[in-house]
């Protein structure tokens, strides 16, 4: 240790160095606690709340970018959860997080514990969760361990979700090298809330009761926050024991426990005891109060014997709430709580001191100014480099394929744009009865119970993009989002975004995070589509190697009247089907370019904001109006793949031609320009929206036909929809099940 | 009509069928807390999905020893129907109210899709309003739904036309690759001797709406009303 900072007994620099705090950190510890030395306790109090996990060290003053206001808002970032306003009294609450290292190191626990982490987000604001999702994001098919993290983590994800009886609803699935050794598992959760019942986690008040409620604490899950706040090496296996191990009946009986006791009004303040256990809810509820707390850690449930206070207080055992109640209703709160056979404890006070105090057997453990624990946490503008946009590739460098029906085929059967039926079909969809647009198309819509309304939700981000060039890629992640809701007929309200990086201690990363930022802000604003809620997953790197820039974004968007929505099949034999948006051919940073050439190459399709609202709007316009109700965009792998993915679901298939004809046939099929929908409607139905379309300035093309059971294309190249369908379908079974 | 729908804790799917109840009988069901000692009077029971208690030990096992079986089972062989869905057929083996017992699926993994059914018998409470030998599309959602019994016990449901629902592919044909999860002789549904108490893995409350995907599943409630109105 270079600083002259004090230390005390029996503390080293390397028990300094193991609790992530380097020395300059070490000292501003010090300086916040008037110069003395902090006790073990306090160490291990001051390395949850500073690790990059809890603090957003590296990345606050970027997100401080992000557009975050709008009427729809309720309540932006900062909280649990975000809330945006759905009419008629009701609010949505959402919000993803990431589990990444947990996941990585035991598959079926770590994704278990995000479901299940993200739920208590949403429940603990008085919201019941309606709907989740997840986006994922698996190595090589060819990398051994693979197979193994892809089923770990689908049944991780259903075995919460199934239990507890909230539908998964959808999300994405991907592959990619830079993921061999450090997986993302995403997980978001919907809920719903009566506006005049939200809850936050602020704990005004002096001398009001601090209550524990919930499973009881164990052992599992210390130190959760700072590894998912470093980088995996070849050992990372030893940290299996940082591992939380989730029991969804248990988060099922507290879900009901909370929300009868929420039906009353006797809670001042309530937070989930997530990341950093007790210690995070504690200061985070003690803090947004502006008062102090004391906690006798004597009372606090355990199910364990001899838990020291350093392990209580750095637990994250899971399914507890922390929640500061009304003085006088403990009673009618403890009743409840008994009912549904969980621990309820009182196990502290709100004080005016302003200090995070925990006492054990009778001796103060912590004494910390809470201010410097949730405040002052140390704050990194690092230094960052953001690559140069590369230049866009020519043609000759995307040639085209010897067959277009083969190129067709080999990606419907690809890793990337095969079926994810064999992952779905694990989770129970369906339960809650309101899931009226199931997963498979562009966004899932759920009901809202007893209403005329739904709710459409969807993830995406394209990685390879964000690489290529952060800026655009940011952008087009929150503009796919959009895109996908639009095509539901849901107008798009906010988005909650995950973001999956590197090393931000390098600047080429922390680069790629505030270019994505940039592109995200940019989107943000141009779709008034604000950002709500999020959570930020750095040091996703092992042996140094970082993984693709992956800032999922999840977005939410309304329907008001359910019968007034889309899906991603054709409707009828005859249809005519439509093309709305540009045909540039762009084939840089394609599947096709990476799947059939070989190495994406060059800049990422360009995202002209303007035309992505003009054409959303125009497509969701129509949709309202009930002239139309069978949408698909068009994204990942081109116009064809789309068209065969909404012939696959409808089992109809599809005669299109070629329109530019200054195009090659393969840049117009598998070319990924941006802002495109293909509607299907019938041919009287079609000769108006042409004509509505020309007439806003819409760029628009007769595509084709719905005819048949195969696809069909200008120029002779035919696909039957049973080998179609073969491809699509076969990939993912076979792979899991080849031993 | 009456119904009452039990809820333990785990189960997830009490509001679902409530909502089906409701839209066929008009009227809300009584939902009855596992604890309670006694069902008010009723003209049903219905036995929800979800994992009562986890699933723990054995799926239904638990929730069969609750306070509120011992009238479940009272009501039962007194002739009050009983309809147990997915976790609520597997209590019913476990209370002994059906015979048999329901595996892990044959595969391994919990599935949630629709699967088409075909309808084996049309005269009783349950059925009445489908025709023998209708194929009819309806969701499984589970993990352990894979029925055994023993030799014995199969011959004994078939021989007295015990059985409710059998697996078929979409053109009604019995057929291995139409069962979802192994279940002895493609069994989705049984009957008790009188027809009073039926259980069975898929859930007719998820396809009882039109906007959902489907109402093969309101069939059952509007025969259940009809016959108990």
């Amino acid at each position: 240790m270079t600083t002259d900072s004090p230390m005390a007994e029996g503390i080293t620099p390397e028990i300094i160095a193991e609790h992530g705090l380097n020395p300059r950190e070490y000292a501003a510890v010090c300086d916040s606690l008037g110069g003395r030395a902090p006790s073990y306790t306090e160490l291990g109090v001051f390395s949850v709340m500073w690790s990059e996990h809890c603090s957003y060290k590296s990345s606050r003053v970027w997100l401080a970018k992000l557009p975050t206001t709008g009427p729809q808002v309720i309540c932006g970032p900062g909280e649990n959860a975000g809330i945006v306003d759905i009419g008629d009294g009701q609010a949505a609450v959402f919000k993803m997080e990431s589990h990444n290292h947990p996941s990585y190191i035991e598959p079926y626990q770590g994704a278990a514990t995000g479901v299940g982490g993200i739920m208590r987000d949403v429940f603990t604001m008085g919201a019941r969760p309606i709907a989740n999702m997840n986006a994922l994001r698996f190595g090589s098919p060819e990398h051994p361990k693979t197979r193994h993290l892809v089923s770990g983590v689908v049944s991780g994800i259903g075995g919460y979700g199934n239990c507890i009886g909230v539908p998964t609803v959808g999300g994405e699935v991907n592959f990619d090298k830079s993921y061999d050794g450090n997986i993302l598992v995403n997980a978001m959760c919907v809920g719903l809330v009566d506006v005049d019942k939200i809850f936050y986690a602020a704990a005004s008040g002096v001398g009001n009761p601090v209550v524990y409620v919930g499973s009881k604490t164990g052992r599992d899950g210390i130190h959760g926050a700072t590894m998912a706040s470093a980088e995996f090496d070849d050992d990372s296996e030893e940290k299996r024991p940082t591992v939380q191990v989730g029991d969804p009946f248990t988060e099922k009986l507290l879900l009901e426990a909370c929300l009868e006791l929420m039906a009353g009004d006797a809670i001042i303040g309530i937070q989930d005891m997530g990341a950093a256990g007790l210690t995070s809810s504690g200061v985070e509820m003690a803090d947004k109060g502006g008062v102090g707390v004391e906690l006798n850690l004597d009372l606090v449930p355990c199910r364990e014997e001899e838990m020291t206070a350093y392990e209580m207080l750095l637990s994250e055992s899971q399914e507890r709430m922390l929640m500061v109640l009304t003085p006088g209703r403990e009673d009618e709160a403890q009743k409840i709580f008994e009912k549904w056979g969980l621990d309820f404890s009182v196990i502290g006070v709100t004080t005016d001191t302003g200090h995070f105090v925990t006492r054990h057997k009778g001796e103060i453990k912590t004494d910390i100014p809470l201010d410097t624990l949730a405040n002052n946490a140390p704050k990194y503008n690092r230094l960052y480099t953001i690559a140069a946009a590369p230049a866009k590739i020519t043609l000759e460098e995307a040639p085209a394929p010897n067959s277009l029906k083969h190129t067709l085929l080999k990606l419907m059967g690809s890793a990337d744009l095969c079926s994810r039926r064999w992952v779905w079909e694990q989770y129970d969809h369906m339960v809650m009865g309101d899931t009226v647009g199931r997963p498979g198309g562009d966004a899932a819509v759920v009901r809202i119970h007893g209403t005329d309304k739904s709710l459409a939700i969807t993830t995406d981000v394209t990685p390879r993009y964000v690489a290529a060039d952060a800026i655009e890629g940011g952008k087009q992640a929150v503009a796919e989002t959009w895109r996908n809701l639009s095509a539901t007929g849901a107008t798009p309200l906010a988005i909650t975004d995950c973001m999956n990086f590197g090393n931000p201690e390098r600047s080429e990363i922390m680069g790629q995070f505030a270019g994505a930022i940039r592109g995200m802000a940019e989107a943000c604003e141009a779709l008034s589509y604000p950002v709500v809620s999020g959570n930020v997953s750095l040091y996703n790197e092992t042996n140094g190697q970082a993984i693709l820039p992956t800032p999922a974004i999840g977005g939410i968007g309304l329907i008001k009247d359910t019968e007034m929505r889309a899906s991603a099949a054709i409707g009828a034999e005859g249809d005519t089907l439509l093309l709305i948006g540009p045909e540039r051919g762009h084939l840089g940073q394609s599947l096709y370019q990476r799947d059939i050439i070989g190495t994406a190459k060059g800049a990422p399709p360009p995202v002209d904001l303007e035309e992505e609202r003009k054409n959303g709007t125009f497509v969701r316009e129509l949709i309202a109006a009930g002239d139309v109700s069978h949408v698909h965009d068009c994204s990942d792998g081109g116009l064809w793949v789309a068209v065969a993915e909404m012939a696959l679901a409808a089992n109809i298939g599809a005669d299109i031609s070629l329109g530019n004809q200054d195009l090659p046939a393969h840049a117009i099929l598998f070319g990924e320009d941006q802002a495109r929908y293909i509607l299907s409607v019938d041919k009287a139905k079609s000769l108006e929206i042409l004509e509505d379309a020309r007439e806003n300035g819409i760029e628009i093309r007769e595509l084709g036909f719905a005819h048949g059971d195969s696809l069909h294309v200008e120029g002779g190249d035919e696909v039957k929809l049973a080998d179609l369908r073969k491809a699509h379908e076969s990939w993912l079974p076979d792979y899991m099940n080849t031993v | 009509m009456k119904a009452a729908v039990i809820v333990f804790p785990g189960s997830n799917c009490d509001r679902d069928v409530a909502v089906s109840l409701k839209d066929a009988m008009g009227c809300d069901a009584d939902m009855v807390w596992h604890g309670d000692a006694e069902i008010p009077k009723t003209d049903l029971i219905v036995l929800p999905g979800g994992f009562s208690y986890g699933d723990y030990l054995r799926c239904g096992a638990m929730a069969a020893q609750s306070p509120i079986m011992k009238d479940v089972v009272t009501k039962a062989n007194s002739g009050v129907p009983v309809l147990g869905i997915c976790n609520g057929f597997q209590l019913l083996t476990e209370a002994g109210l059906l015979p048999g017992a329901m595996l892990r699926n044959a595969n391994l993994k919990y599935l949630c899709k629709d699967v088409h059914l075909r309808v084996e018998r049309n005269d009783t409470i349950f059925s009445r309003h489908y025709t023998q030998g209708d194929v009819i599309k309806i969701p499984i959602a589970h993990h352990d739904g894979n029925f055994f019994a023993d030799a014995k016990t199969l011959a004994q449901l078939e021989d007295r036309n015990l059985i409710a629902f059998r697996y078929c592919d979409s053109g009604g044909k019995i057929t291995d690759e139409a069962n979802p999860n192994g279940s002895a002789n493609n069994i989705a549904g049984i009957y008790n001797e009188n027809g009073t108490i039926l259980g069975l893995m898929p859930h007719p409350e998820r396809l009882a709406d039109i906007q959902l995907g489907g109402v093969d599943g309101k069939t059952m409630f509007s025969s259940l009303v009809e016959t108990l109105h």
